[in-house]
Order: C-alpha cells, then structure tokens, then sequence
C-alpha cells in the first residue's frame, strides 16, 4: 500500500522514468554510464547541500545561506591551500567546523530568539557571501597532490562510466542522510518537529538541540558541498553559486517533501537531483537548446509538485472531514 | 476508593497573570484509583489549574505533593517523568507520523545505536491490544477517527507516566458510542489503580464516569463531593453560584413588557443553525434587557454568532420591523444597527496596540466605509466624550488599549458600539475579568442603555448578574432553548432548575 505522505515520492519516481526513457528513445547514447557517472560527478555538490536542505525543510524550515557558504568555503579553501601553503586535509577540516559552527549559531537564533528562519539564514546568506568576498574577490586556482589525487581517483564501471570520488562521496552523504533520517531519534525528532512543533513539545521533543542539530547538519553540509566544489572547478571563487540554495530547495521540493514540513523522504530529494542532471544532460545531448530550457522546466515542475501536494492535502483534509462527519 | 491515599495533592495554589489572579487558594486532591472531575465555567481557573499540575505553568503559592514528596514540575516532559501525563482535546499526536511512531516518539526501541521498527511495531501492537484497539499501527495517525487518536494519546500518556492521567475535554468531539467506549477505557485505568482528572462540561457525562468533583469559581474553589451523594441541582447550583440571592430584582415591575412577542420590532423565529444551537424564537422589544442563561457549551455564546451574522443560520428567518433580513455577515448586522460585544476580550474584541480612541472608533469607521476615514480631531473628540460619560480610566485617549485593565477595556468595547447608536446590543459575558467596581458600573450602564429605548441581549454565567439586570431569560441546554422566564419568574431557583431538568432529561 502506497502511504498518501510517499505519494509525492512516488510520482516524482515515475516522471523521472519517464523522462529517461523518451530521452533514451531519442538519444540512446544517455543510457551508458558514462553520462549516468558524469551527472552524479557534475551534480555531487549540489546534491550533499540538497541533503542539509533536506532535513531544514522536514523540521518547517529554510536555509538561503546554503549558496553562499559554498562560495565562502571555496574561497577560504583555495587561499588557504593556495597562497597559505596549508595542507589541504587541514584546510577541509577547518572549514567544516567553521561551516558546522556558523549554522549552529544560526539554528540557536532561531530557536532561541524566536527568529524566524527565513530571516537568520537570510542574514546568514549575506554574512558568508560578504566573508567570502573579503578574502578574496579574485579567482584563486587551486594545485596540490592531493587534491589532483582526489580528482584523479575513480572508479571504471563497465560501460566505460567513472564512478568519481567526489559522485561517490555525494552517495555516500545520501546514504548517511537517509539512515538518519529513518532510522535516529535525532531524525523522528525532525519529522515531529515539522509535523507540529507544539505538538511535538508537548510530547516531550527537545526543540531547542534538535533545531541546532538541523541547521549545524545544514552548515555541515554545505560546507561539505563547498569542499566538493572546489575539488570539482579547482579553483575558489567568491561570486560563485549564487542561488545555489534555490536549487537545492527546488530538488527537494520536486523529489516530493513538503514545503511546511513533516513529510519527504531523503531518496526523494536524491531523485530530484537526478531530474534536474536529466534535463541539463538532455540539453547538452540535443545542442540547439539555450541551457536556460533548465530552468524552464525545472519551473514547470517546481509548479506541478506545489499544486500536487495542495491537492494531496486538500484531498486528506476531506477525507478527515468526511470521516468526522460519519462520526457524527 | 479509600480516601485515604491521595496520590495528589495541591494545598493553597495561587497563579496570578500580570497582577489579576487567575487562582487563588485552590486546594485539591486526587486519590489513586478514582476518576475526578474538574468542572467549572469558562475562567473559572481550570485550564490554570490544570497547566499548573502537568507543568506548563509555575505556581506563585501553594504546595504540590505527588506521592507524598513535594514536586514542582518545571515542564511538561518533567511532568510526564513524574508521573503526570496529560490528554488534550485537539493538539495531541503528529497527524504526519504512523501510529507506532506517535506512541514511541522520543524512547523509541534501538539496536545497535538505530530505531528498531520491527520492535517498535511489535510493542504498539501489543500496547494498544491492552485498549481493545487492533489497527494497523504502520498507518498513518491522519487515517483514524479523533476516537481512536484519543485512545492513542490515552495509551502514550498512561505508558509514559503512569500514576496521573489528565483529560482535557476529552470527549468534545467524539459520539456517544464512542465517549462509552472512552469511558471503559478509563474505568479499567481507575481500577488499576491510576489517579484520573476528567475537564468536561457535560453534565451527564461527569456522572457517569466520575467518582468525585471539584468546581472551582472565578478562580476559587467551590468545593469537592462526592458524586454519589451530590444531587444534580446542586452541582448546577455550586458551578453557576447563588450566594448572591437576596439581590433584589428590580425589574419586575415591568410586566406589563411582557404583553404579545408579535409587536417586537427586532424577532427570530425558527433560528438555528444544525451542530451549533436548535431553532428558536426569540424577540427583543425596545428597552428591554434579554438575559441568556445556560451552561458552558449550551449554546449560549452560538445564539449570539447566530444573532450577529457571524455564523450563518440554516434555518427560520430574522424580522426588523416586520420586514425579514439577511444576516449573512457580522457587517449586515451592524448595517441593521445591531452590536456584539464578545466573551473572549482579548482575542476578539480589542486590537491591542491600538488607541483607546482608535478602539472606539472602529464600529462606526467600519459603518461609515474605510474610504471615508473619520478626521483625527473627530475620533478624538469621540473618545474624549465616552471616557468622560462611560468613567473609562486613565482617561488618556491616546494610550494602547491593552495597558487598561480589563473593566475599562470593556467599558471602551460598549463605547464602540454606542458610537454606532445601535438598536441592539448584545453583550456575551461582559463582567467577565473585571473587578467589583467595574462590574457595578457597567450593570448600571446596562440599565441606563435598557431605559433609553436601546434592546438588549446579555449573555452571562453569572446567575445573580442575570436575575438583576434582565426583564426575561432564556434558558440554555445542550445546544436548545429550553425555557423562557418572564417578570417575577425570573430567580436563579427558576434557571437553575430548568437547567436542571433538561440535563436531567437528556
């Protein structure tokens, strides 16, 4: 039996099948895994941000500052390894922390200054773009051993695909995240949270360290992501991923959680950011396509998902009243 | 049930907000192994009473002893590991989580550092069997009836806590089959020995399943009976209070009001809307004070919506001189010259970080259309005068309405609608909160208002106030107009027991 709370899931499954399908009807060359191994490579760090975006929109939340902490830790990574001559592993560990720390504080403002999200992540957004352009407006190349020998490590899969460090560490992060998620108080505690926070108050949920927890996995990951990026383009630069969290947020929504919280799974936001790899693949395969078409459609589908789930909850809604009026 | 083993025990519990006590001096007791009502009308200070005992609320005086050992619960989870678990009407379990999560949120099964479902389900089976409920506890909370959710919440709390068990309206929505079935439930929990508190205001319902009660009045406490020995008229009698009896009533005099309904310029007939209050006639002539009487949840403050357009009649039809009108909005009533002061002054009445004189003014601004704004000087002018007629203190008219105590808030809401110079004006507990002074003074408002032609409708709890004020009353129960007092049969005696008698009957 499908729960009406998977449904979104499940049809955001179905329209991602579909879609492959008729682009493998038109261009079979996309069902090798050599574009299957690239999508998950060009996508790995926004998938891992996607993850963090995930959990905030299960508790009832947001987080804009995704995006920008992805470009402060790039900088801050490149500069440090670059110019600074620190070791890369040091470098990442210090940005992680940095990264963990700055959305901690943000998860204790709202929790404990009764400030709504949209608005401290905003702040935060800002904070971290403005941080990040302070150590450095320029490009900063990045080389290093190591880092040329993360790049270098792969995995051959037959078919000719790569599995790449960084599309496995991206899978490694959904893994983890669907574990938590399922199978953690931690991630019950989330879901109670974004059901109904009084509620879930009332039954005894610690809100306060479970809200910090969300938005310290949220900073985390991003600065995760960050790290990912800059592994992926070689280089820091602070003007990038602007609007890095609007996808983030758009492949969440697409991979069928909902947007007041609650319901969603870690798998669905997976999905959608493989629906999201899809077209931009498709794009590139067809070549007369402005890659703007991304964007269009990824519109079109945000839109269709909304008006989804309203239909989902309008139709629940209805059937709850129905069945009060039997009671009656 | 011995008396002799309390389980709970509250001495002198005092809880004041901002300076107006909402409890004084409460002193309750619950014995384990007894099922113990909470009753009394809407502010009496249960909800307060309540709050203090499972946490949400500190007490400022008192002393609470659980178990003979004195515990201050400083929230609801710290309530809960005391023993304490606590039922609420509505806002209770997660609609968006399955049954089996609901019921081990926060201490589910793990196994190696990871939520064990297999054990989990297996535990809420077994769990909710005890209850007699055999449902698929995968499913998801939204996919059962608000009964079943009720024995849910029922089975976490009892799991949870395990001595006290505290139902706040528990019954508000459920049928009668279902209340039974609820009620054997807690029955087999009484005689396991759990200490049960039941807040319903369903008379009938408090005698059935209940072994004693408390009533508690404007914060005070009443008293504690046993139910077997408490007849019903009294109980009535300790909720609504009559101590008050050798008022005498000035209005009986008026009989000669009381000639044929026929010629009331302002009738209903037939009025009613289906779940909320039963069709019923009702006139007000010019000058005269109609009084409601009834318990909570009678149906006495939806007479009222009814009355002012806010809910929408299904059925008989609402006459102004003689011509029938359409009362589809609380904005037609007030075109019809009609105003309603309501119960919940804080919510539905003031806008808080308004003026005194913006509050005062709004009635008539509203009348008047938003597109033709009353002049500042006006408005103030306006004001300035009823602070000065109505003696509302300060007599500041630029200061936020929330700062004033309660009976010069009230008294800024009747300004409202005098502004309006209304034909009808109906007030839903209008004393309510205020302190002895205010309350003589707006009675006598009522009385002046009533002698200058105006019609009015006064809904109260408080019986004494009625007898006073009111030249007949309509008597409430269970969501009916049961009987109509006129002249001298106007006498709490006569309320209470048409009260009385209805719930007897039903």
């Amino acid at each position: 039996m499908i729960h009406s709370r998977n449904l979104p899931f499940v049809t955001t499954l179905g329209i991602f099948v579909l879609a492959y399908i008729l682009c493998v009807v038109q261009f079979p060359n996309m069902l090798s895994t050599r574009v299957i191994g690239n999508l998950l490579t060009d996508n790995a760090f926004l998938g891992i941000a996607a993850v963090g975006m995930t959990f905030v929109i299960l508790s009832g939340g947001i987080d804009l500052s995704i995006g920008s902490v992805i470009a402060f830790t790039s900088v801050f990574v490149a500069v440090m390894v670059g110019s600074l001559g620190v070791h890369p592993l040091v470098a990442f560990a210090a940005v992680l922390v940095i990264s963990t720390i700055f959305g901690s504080a943000m998860g204790a403002m709202i929790r404990y200054l009764g400030i709504p999200p949209f608005v401290v992540t905003l702040a935060g957004m800002f904070l971290a773009r403005g941080a990040a352009y302070l150590i450095s407006t320029e490009s900063v190349p990045i080389a290093h051993p190591v880092i040329d020998a993360i790049q270098g490590f792969y995995f051959r899969v037959p078919g000719g695909g790569r599995l790449t460090a960084l599309a496995m560490l991206m899978l490694l992060v959904f893994v983890v995240g669907a574990f938590v998620a399922a199978r953690t108080r931690f991630g019950a505690n989330i879901y109670a949270i974004g059901g109904n926070q009084q509620s879930a108050e009332l039954m005894g949920v610690p809100i306060g360290p479970t809200t910090v927890g969300i938005y310290a996995l949220s900073g985390f990951l991003s600065g995760l992501a960050g790290i990912a990026y800059t592994l992926y383009t070689s280089s820091g630069y602070s003007l990038a991923t602007v609007g890095v969290e609007l996808d983030a947020i758009a492949a969440v929504v697409i991979g069928g959680t909902l947007l007041t919280g609650g319901v969603g799974l870690v798998a669905g936001t997976f999905i959608g950011i493989l629906i999201q790899g899809l077209i931009q693949t498709y794009i590139v395969f067809d070549g007369t396509l402005s890659s703007w078409w991304t964007k269009i459609v990824i519109g079109i589908l945000l839109f269709v998902f909304i008006v989804l789930q309203r239909g989902i909850i309008w139709y629940s809604d209805r059937r709850l009243a129905e069945s009060r009026l039997k009671e009656v | 049930m011995a008396e002799s083993n309390p389980l709970l025990e509250a001495r002198g519990i005092g809880k004041a907000f901002l300076g107006i006590a909402a409890l004084e001096g409460v002193d309750f007791t619950l014995n384990s192994g007894e099922i113990h009502a909470l009753l009394g009308e809407n502010g009496a200070g249960k909800s307060t009473l309540i709050k203090i005992l499972t946490g949400v609320y500190s007490r400022d005086r008192g002393s609470l002893h659980l178990d003979g050992a004195e515990v201050t619960p400083a929230s609801v989870a710290d309530a809960q590991k005391l023993g304490i678990g606590t039922v609420y009407q509505e806002v209770n379990l997660l609609e968006n989580l399955t049954v089996a999560e609901n019921l081990y949120l926060g201490r589910q099964p793990r196994r190696f550092g990871m939520i064990d479902k297999r054990e989990m389900r297996r535990l809420s089976t077994a769990l909710l069997s005890r209850y007699g409920l055999d449902i698929d506890v995968d499913a998801l909370l939204s996919s059962y009836s608000v009964a079943i959710r009720q024995i849910i919440a029922i089975a976490r709390a009892v799991d949870l806590s395990g001595k006290v068990l505290v139902l706040d309206e528990p019954t508000a929505s459920l049928d009668s089959h279902e209340v039974e079935t609820l009620f054997a439930v807690l029955r087999r929990l009484r005689d396991e020995g759990l200490g049960i508190i039941i807040i319903t205001h369903f008379l009938n319902q408090v005698y059935a399943v209940a072994d004693r009660v408390t009533v508690l009045r404007n914060g005070r406490l009443v008293g504690t009976r046993n139910l077997s020995e408490l007849p019903r008229l009294e109980l009535i009698s300790m909720m609504l209070g009559r101590e008050l009896q050798q008022i005498t009533h000035e209005h009986q005099a008026t009989e000669q009001t009381v000639a044929t309904t026929q010629d009331a310029p302002i009738r209903f007939e037939g009025y009613g809307k289906r779940g909320s209050v039963a069709p019923f006639d009702l006139s007000v002539r010019p000058g005269e004070v109609v009084g409601i009487a009834g318990l909570l949840g009678s149906g006495r403050s939806e007479t009222a919506f009814l009355m002012f357009g806010i809910d929408r009649a299904d059925s008989g039809t609402a006459m102004v001189d003689g011509k029938p009108i359409s009362l589809s909005s609380p904005e037609s009533a007030i075109a019809q010259g009609f105003g309603f002061c309501p119960e919940e002054r804080k919510t539905d009445g003031i806008i808080g970080d308004f003026s005194v004189a913006d509050n005062i003014a709004l009635a008539l601004q509203a009348r008047q259309g938003w597109a033709k704004p009353i002049p500042a000087r006006e408005k103030l002018a306006l004001a300035e005068s009823f602070i000065k007629s109505l003696d509302i203190r300060p007599t500041d008219a630029e200061k936020p309405i929330k700062l004033l105590s309660g009976g010069n808030q009230q008294k800024a809401i009747l300004a409202r609608w005098l502004a309006t110079g209304p034909r009808l004006l109906i007030l839903d507990e209008p004393t309510r909160g205020i302190d002895i002074g205010a309350h003589a003074e707006i009675l006598k408002m009522i009385e002046r208002l009533c002698a200058e032609g105006m019609s009015l409708v006064v809904i109260s709890s408080e019986l004494e106030e009625l007898t006073a004020v009111a030249h007949r009353v309509v008597v409430l129960s269970d969501r009916r107009h049961v009987a109509e007092l006129t002249g001298s049969q106007v006498t709490t005696d006569n309320i209470l027991q048409a009260i009385a008698s209805r719930e007897e009957a039903a």
